[in-house]
């Protein structure tokens, strides 16, 4: 017989029985007993310093490691703030348990202190969710929500709990089988349009490969690998699946979308036969879906039923997990040997001497100047220190896509970043989350001063917890995405994007304790960037980079992605 | 255009709230909706019209069956299935006409669930167009008052209802 327990101890029960070993959370008045089992149980809590970053740092734990991320918030205001983060998840399908303390169940519909909807509220930011009425149903609402959460297609459940729940006492039943009647999730994709898929591949004059977040929420970077191998296949990655392939293999070509590069827009463009695996066609990835593979037969791998015909209708569309998929696909296509011969493998050798041209017409190049520190300098640093290793939480804006051009990622859940949302502000609290999840990697928070202006109060937890992230700001005293738009479609009017009295940073981080360094010189960004990753405790450095560079190329919003301004508009001489 | 979606659900807090609000988020605006529960308690039928551009249909219907509530969703939109819906009528008479309402009533199968020197409470079922001509005619008659119950539907083709089977876990 268990001895007594109460519903705060025996949810902490239920996320030590999940394997979590760290969660991210902020208190409050309903979620009192939670925090009064928290002060003496093994789990460990971490404090951060506002809920929506609790959400962000869950996050960037379970990017880091495919693990659950957890993350805790109090009612009302609590409960509102972890919104963002959720929406983020649920765009980039991110497994989260939130759990939420609720007022008093009697008190629920009386506009009690600090009550809010939260049930309704997280409805359509969730994959799941649940409101908690009796202690009983506690331990199966939770391991519910995780096995929720982790299965099909990842996602955010948020769990709320009214404080008596957390007060009612009770015996704690082990949760031995989950019953979710209609919760559909398929995995092993149909074997006919698997030998189909693998067919088109095979007779396919000009392949291409475009994979997502999808490979890397499945751990099929293998599977991919292999398959990109098998066929000798050019392959571009999205924004969400940078490092499922690494950056330095062969067949990967670049980045694909609105900053992708020339030869991986184009090669999508011209290909006959593409080959989408856990991508959802963002619009940001096909420009104008009409002109988009025009000429394409599109194979269609995802998890999510929903997602197959969304945004383009597939020929051969594949219901499943993408790594069980790509398994068998790989199988299928072994015993298939896709020996190309005659006319097909000279098709296969113009179309890998296309790709190569492309690429060597309009390379992403690095841009340097003697004067003043280039953006795309500063990710070439970056990437000289992490040699396709050290994990990089970025936040929203330029410098997200200069370091997804120029950043290499040797393996997946290095980059972290908010790509479906977009949500500013992402960059350091993910990094925390990372950086405690994987406290043996260097650990990147890279990010704008507009983002970074976001997030200053978790300065306090990094300092707090001593977590060794290095902070890189690269500052040029704008919005610079929006100023980038403002300047091409709004006749350079500059609206509110100026940011200028940035803090001084050696000062602000000298606040909280640790080193801070401001640099503006191309010639100091090396060495400042090594004394930031030999600190071995946080560094902020802030780089204040060319104020007006823009992100190239880039695909107008609207525009097909093939007709991509590759370089700054040239200024027209005005004669005097 | 106008969909009719006939959906199993589970019958727990905030089923209905996820399915309507699918609909309210993409600016879909709800003609009908009905829901009661089935032979089993457990489980209700839901029975919505909803006008959808026609290009979404498929992609509606999906996110419907993405719900961890929704055992089953399914178009009825063009499969052969039956469409009902039910109207209460109440309608005032004076001495001249009573009998005149009485026979239009006849006419469109309607029975008199309520008599009164005022008037009538009439009920009728039917097709939804059949519904409107008889609440045409009534209105010919005086003033009305209605409440109409949206359509219920019934499909005629056995749909295998597919549930998924617990999932064991070690105990957690």
């Amino acid at each position: 017989m268990s001895t007594l327990t109460n519903g705060a101890k025996m949810l902490l029960e239920c996320l030590a029985r999940e394997g979590v070993d760290c969660f991210f959370g902020y208190p409050g008045g309903v979620t009192l007993p939670l925090y009064d089992a928290i002060y003496d149980h093994h789990v460990r809590h971490v404090l951060v310093r506002h809920e929506e970053n609790a959400c962000f740092a869950a996050e960037g734990y379970a990017r880091a490691t495919g693990k659950v991320g957890v993350c805790c918030a109090t009612s009302g205001p609590g409960a509102t703030n972890l919104v963002t983060g959720l929406v983020d998840a649920m765009m980039d399908s991110i497994p989260i348990v939130a759990l939420t303390g609720q007022v008093t169940s009697k008190l629920i519909g009386s506009d009690a202190f600090q009550e809010a909807d939260t049930f309704g509220i997280t409805r359509s930011c969730t994959k799941h969710n649940y409101l908690v009425k009796k202690l009983e149903d506690l331990p199966q609402v939770v391991h519910e929500a995780f096995y929720i959460a982790a299965s099909g297609r990842p996602g955010p459940v948020l769990v709320d709990i009214p404080k008596d729940v957390f007060q009612a006492q009770g015996h704690y039943t082990p949760v031995t089988s989950i019953h979710l009647p209609g919760y559909k999730v398929f995995t092993e994709g149909h074997t006919g349009q698997i030998r189909r898929a693998a067919q088109l591949m095979c007779e396919a004059e000009r392949p291409f490969v475009y994979a997502g977040g999808g490979i890397i929420a499945a751990n099929a970077s293998d599977e991919l690998r292999e398959l990109v191998e098998l066929l000798d296949v050019p392959a571009v990655l999205t924004l969400m699946g940078l490092g499922a392939l690494p950056s330095n293999h062969p067949n990967f070509v670049s980045m694909t979308g609105m900053h992708g590069s020339y030869a991986a827009n184009t090669g999508m463009t011209h290909c006959d036969v593409l080959i989408a695996l856990g991508v959802r066609f963002d619009d940001r990835v096909t420009g104008r879906l009409a002109a988009f593979a025009p000429h394409a037969k599109v194979i269609h791998v995802d998890i999510d039923p929903a997602e197959i015909g969304k945004n383009r209708a597939a020929d051969v569309p594949i219901v499943g997990d993408v790594k069980r998929v790509l398994g068998r696909l790989n199988t299928v296509l072994a015993e298939m040997r896709p020996e190309r011969k005659g006319r097909l493998a000279a098709a296969r050798q113009a179309w890998w001497s296309q790709i190569r041209g492309w690429k060597a017409e309009h390379p992403l190049a690095p841009v340097t100047s003697d004067s003043e520190i280039k953006p795309q300098h500063l990710m070439m640093e970056i990437d000289r220190l992490s040699a396709g290793e050290a994990i990089v939480a970025s936040d929203v804006g330029q410098h997200q896509m200069w370091a997804a051009q120029f950043i290499r990622f040797n393996a997946p859940r290095l980059w972290l970043n908010s790509g479906g949302l977009g949500a500013m502000g992402f960059g350091l609290p993910s990094a925390i989350g990372a950086q405690f999840a994987r406290p043996d990697k260097l650990v990147f928070a890279l990010v704008g001063d507009g983002g970074f202006q976001m997030s200053i109060p978790e300065l306090s937890t990094v300092a707090s917890y001593g977590l060794p992230v290095k902070i890189v700001v690269m500052n040029n005293g704008y919005l610079g995405m929006v100023r980038q738009w403002q300047e091409l479609f709004y006749n350079n009017r500059l609206s509110a994007v100026e940011l200028d009295c940035f803090p001084d940073a050696e000062k602000l981080a000298g606040a909280y304790g640790f080193k801070g360094r401001t640099i503006d010189k191309p010639w100091e960004l090396a060495s400042a960037l090594e004394e930031a990753v030999r600190e071995p405790g946080p560094y902020l450095l802030n780089v204040k980079v060319s104020r007006y560079e823009n992100v190239y190329p880039m695909v107008p919003a609207g525009g097909a992605i093939n007709e991509m301004v590759l370089a700054p508009p040239q200024p027209v001489a005005v004669p005097k | 255009m106008l969909l009719i979606i006939s959906l199993l659900v589970e019958n727990k807090p905030g089923a209905l709230m996820r399915i309507t609000g699918l609909l309210s988020a993409r600016a879909y605006n709800i003609e009908s909706l009905t829901v009661a529960r089935t032979l089993d308690p457990e489980i209700s039928r839901m029975t919505i019209v909803v006008d959808v551009d026609s290009t979404l249909r498929q992609q509606v219907i999906k996110q419907m069956n993405k719900l961890v509530n929704v055992l089953q969703a399914v178009d009825l939109t063009e499969s052969p299935a039956v469409r009902r819906e039910m109207v209460l009528v109440r309608v005032r008479t004076v001495q001249e006409t009573r009998t005149a309402v009485l026979k239009e009533a006849e006419i469109f199968g309607a029975r008199v669930v309520d008599s009164s020197t005022e008037g009538f409470a009439l009920e009728a079922t039917g097709d939804p167009e059949k519904l409107d001509e008889f609440i045409d005619v009534m209105r010919s008659y005086g003033e009305i008052e209605t409440t109409r119950s949206g359509v219920v539907a019934v499909s005629l083709e056995p749909k295998k209802l597919r549930l998924q089977p617990p999932v064991l876990t070690e105990a957690r």
